[in-house]
């Protein structure tokens, strides 16, 4: 691969931080042209990101140590499969987000501090994913937590703020939780680095504290039922592509960290008890979501609740953990399908909304048949969510199934075929008022980049679709943890 | 561990202790300031066994807890910042600085 070679020597990782960060901070010194700004970074940073994807592809995973200094004063830079991939989606689904907000913010005062948010939390979730210590990966978290939640309170009024506030409390309470298992580890092995914590860790008190404090932090931090209570009305009161971000991408960061713990620090701890405890907390999830999803009267409330149901899928993770050592890689990429797919439900619905001027689900029908591409893509999208053949969504639970039932744990395989009964039930609700006989009607005149923007993110869905062997390949490039 | 002085266990004891009546507060108080400042002392037995630790080791004081405790307070600032913003903001469109009672479930 002539690419790879001229690649070889280029340093990238740095990059995908510094770019949205230079952004964010140009869009706030320059606010008349914040939305240049963010598009200029939007189209730069998937660029990067995909030759990372292709320089790990080739050469396996690096690490850096930035400006030549060695941890713990330095700061050290993991570059592998799992990371880039990551990076990968955030780069892909931020575009989409992006030339979304162009149209559905265009030039307000609102969309000047968007932009500023946005590319920060963009920088931060890069930083995060790049990040090779449990104490930079504390300090990348916060800023993602605050990024996202001025996102969230950025819609004004007195539920998003609520929403938000709420938001911010579960999250710090959730950071220090992780903060504390940080200063445990620290305390017990004297690094703060991930493989060489990894390398030590072995079943004792102080890692077992700190391996609980860390993931039962995260988990509230991901939403995991029954700590979900925060998320719908976060979700579903942000202006669209907040919404997009958070429940496509943000979700994804506090679950890329408990996976990386668990892969790479505590692989030396027993899960037994807890692989049980965790199928049992993702089955409530998809259950729980699924049906608050079926009742939800609004638009954007359904597609947060589908969020909950689908953060579920995410933790069977511990089962597989434990029972298959490859089965992590089934979750990880169902991750990125959901993101995908869940940015795209989402900026349909912003559509919508816009064009109808409110979500009730029941009042939507003329506005749904008017706007057909939006309802196409929803369609399309929302199949991905459900799992239906040829698109993302179909090979990963696929790829779920067959690893539960490779290791011989059928019940989960029934919680993820159940989970997608549920799905097809909340989403045929979803698309259900475009199907009543009525007249058509497009509504407000909406910017075409809102009708596009879903579309081309949901036939990415179906992309997706064909591309489980690449990112499993990509995935076979991550360092795993020291005891193996 | 064993030989562990007594002052340094009094370190990890109180910050423990810290932490686990911040996270008490942060649960049973309603006043959005009074969850603020809980959670603010969480952090402070955060950085307490922080402190701890780099007194605990052989040789002399470890540095690099010292240095996680400047740059947590950094974060802990920032994040109190937001945090009071947001308290006022609520305030001001709700009239209360303390969250609904009611689940938020619909």
């Amino acid at each position: 691969m002539p690419l790879a070679a001229v690649m070889a020597d280029v340093l990238l990782a740095p990059w995908l931080v510094i770019l949205p960060l230079a952004g964010a901070l140009l869009a706030g010194l320059w606010p008349a042209a914040a939305r240049w700004w963010g598009l200029l970074t939007a189209l730069l940073t998937p660029v990067m990101a995909l030759l990372l994807a292709l320089q790990v592809h080739a050469q396996g995973p690096v690490i850096l140590d930035l400006g030549g200094w060695a941890p713990p004063l330095g700061i050290t830079l993991v570059v592998d499969g799992l990371a880039s991939l990551m990076v990968l989606m955030t780069a892909g689904v931020g575009l989409a987000i992006s030339l979304y907000a162009l149209g559905y913010l265009g030039g307000t005062d609102r969309g000047r501090w968007f932009w500023v948010l946005w590319l920060w939390l963009w920088a931060a979730m890069n930083a995060l994913y790049l990040s090779g210590d449990v104490f930079n990966l504390y300090v990348t978290l916060e800023l993602v937590v605050l990024a996202s939640v001025a996102l969230v309170a950025l819609a004004g009024g007195a539920a998003p703020l609520v929403a938000a506030m709420r938001y911010l409390l579960v999250s710090l309470l959730g950071s220090m939780a992780y903060l504390m298992g940080v200063a445990l580890l620290y305390g017990a092995y004297g690094t703060l680095d991930l493989q060489g914590l990894g390398a030590q860790v072995v079943l004792s008190s102080a890692p077992m504290l700190a391996a609980v404090l860390m993931t039962v932090g995260l988990l509230a931090k991901s939403a995991l039922f029954p700590l979900h209570v925060w998320l719908p009305p976060a979700h579903g009161s942000a202006p669209a592509p907040v919404s997009a971000a958070l429940s496509a991408l943000v979700v994804k960061v506090s679950f890329y960290l408990i996976l990386r713990l668990w892969l790479t620090v505590f692989p030396a701890l027993p899960l037994s008890g807890l692989d049980v405890l965790m199928g049992a907390l993702a089955a409530g999830a998809v259950l729980w979501g699924g049906l608050m999803a079926l009742r939800a009267p609004r638009l954007k409330q359904v597609v947060a609740y589908s969020t909950v149901a689908q953060v579920g899928y995410l933790f069977l993770l511990f089962p597989f953990l434990r029972a298959h050592p490859e089965g992590w890689k089934a979750v990880v990429f169902f991750a990125v399908a959901h993101g995908v797919a869940k940015a795209a439900v989402f900026l349909a619905a912003g559509t919508l909304q816009r064009a109808a001027g409110h979500d009730r689900l029941a009042e939507l029908g003329a506005v749904m048949r008017g706007r057909l591409k939006t309802s196409f893509a929803l369609g399309i999208a929302g199949a991905g969510l459900v799992g239906l053949p040829f698109t993302g969504g179909f090979i990963a639970k696929w790829l779920l199934v067959q690893t539960a039932l490779e290791a011989g744990l059928w019940i989960w395989a029934l919680v993820v075929l159940g989970g997608g009964l549920l799905a097809g039930a909340y989403v045929f609700r979803l698309l259900g008022p475009a199907f009543e006989p009525g007249p058509a009607d497009r509504g407000r005149p909406l910017p075409a980049v809102m009708e596009w923007v879903p579309l081309a993110l949901a036939l990415l869905t179906i992309g997706l679709g064909f591309a489980g062997s690449p990112a499993l390949s990509l995935l076979a490039r991550t360092l795993a943890g020291g005891g193996g | 561990m064993a030989t562990e002085p007594v002052s340094l266990q009094i370190y990890l004891a109180c910050g423990t202790l810290l932490f686990v009546m911040g996270l008490h507060a942060l649960v049973v108080r309603r006043h959005l300031l009074l969850k603020i400042l809980a959670i603010n002392i969480m952090g402070s037995g955060i950085f307490m066994v922080l402190l701890g630790v780099a007194a605990g080791g052989d040789g002399g004081v470890d540095p690099v807890p010292h240095a996680l405790v400047i740059t947590g307070i950094v974060v802990a600032l920032s994040a109190t910042a937001v945090a009071l913003v947001l308290m006022l903001r609520v305030k001001a469109a709700t009239g209360l600085a303390r969250l609904p009672r009611s689940g938020p479930e619909d």
